[in-house]
């Protein structure tokens, strides 16, 4: 997966900040944000997992005209997903559940910064579960760049394939 | 920020983050994260297909959660890593509760920081999240 300009914008900082119950203002009002040390909007710390939206080719996201979209319509599943691309910022769901996730915070992330993201394979080994046969693990290593080309978050994804649904 | 002198090892911080998480919670985060993944949001695709007994939240909507708890706690712009694990699934009506217990307080070359060890668990007492993370301090 690479990401060539993920957008850091206040309005989606606000909602991804709604969405993980968080009400600090520093995510979402300007005037308050001015005063604090940043000088203004930072990111909440796992705010980089959603450069998914900036992947044109995720495929946790269903296309415009829905085609292949392995979701549920009238009947309970449509299309196979179509391809395996896309990594979400660093693994999880694109290799089936998300096991790990290690972010490395070396500036603050703010709003208005414009990022770009490479992602690596890492290691990959195999276990055996009670809960839901053999998993697969394989690490993901994303670097995400801001506009001056400073490395600004190191995240690291291990997702898992299970050999069926995991027993709770 | 946290203060060095009105910190020491062992000290903990918890709060619940979700009380009774909801469906339209789990939405919520698929919209602002862009994870469409239908495990967390079809409960026809997840149970039928997938064979799980309900949707599930995202991993990373438990990381977000527990990282408002800890954000809360060492400060805005202090972390310099947050790692998880997530050991077990989180479902809709579930209860959460995150807590940081600090474990280290050492010198860096750019100054002082703290260790956390991060637990988040749900109603039963079972630990979803295990995980650590280092923030900067004030010495």
């Amino acid at each position: 997966m690479a990401i060539d300009k993920f957008l850091v914008e206040a309005s989606h900082i606000m909602m991804f900040a709604r969405s993980v119950g968080d009400a600090n203002p520093i995510y979402h009002d300007e005037e308050y944000a001015k005063g604090t040390d940043s000088g203004g909007i930072i990111a909440p710390p796992t705010f980089a997992q959603s450069s998914a939206q900036f992947d044109p080719d995720y495929f946790l996201r269903p296309k415009i005209g829905g085609e292949g979209w392995f979701g549920s319509g009238k009947e309970a599943t449509g299309s196979k997903p179509s391809k395996d691309s896309g990594g979400g910022g660093g693994g999880g769901a694109a290799m089936g559940l998300h096991a790990e996730q290690h972010f490395e915070y070396h500036m603050t992330l703010k709003a208005g910064d414009v990022l770009t993201a490479t992602t690596k394979p890492g290691n990959s080994w195999e276990k055996e579960s009670k809960r839901a046969g053999k998993l697969k693990f394989s690490e993901s290593v994303t670097e995400y760049r801001n506009q001056d080309g400073e490395l600004v978050i190191t995240a690291t994804g291990v997702g898992v394939q299970t050999e069926r649904a995991v027993d709770s | 920020m946290l203060k060095e002198n009105e910190i020491k090892v062992g000290d903990t911080h918890s709060s619940v983050l979700v009380e009774d998480l909801k469906r339209t919670q789990i939405v919520q985060y698929a919209g602002a994260s862009g994870d469409y993944n239908p495990l967390h949001t079809d409960e026809i695709f997840t149970t039928q297909i997938a064979g799980y007994p309900s949707v599930f939240a995202h991993g990373m909507l438990s990381m977000g959660l527990t990282g408002t708890m800890l954000t809360d706690y060492v400060g805005d712009g202090a972390l310099k890593k947050y790692g998880v694990r997530f050991t077990n699934q989180v479902w809709p009506g579930d209860t959460l509760t995150g807590k940081a217990t600090i474990i280290e307080i050492r010198q860096e070359d750019d100054g002082k920081v703290v260790d956390l060890m991060i637990e988040t668990t749900n109603q039963d007492n079972v630990s979803v999240i295990t995980g650590n993370a280092t923030a900067k301090i004030e010495s």
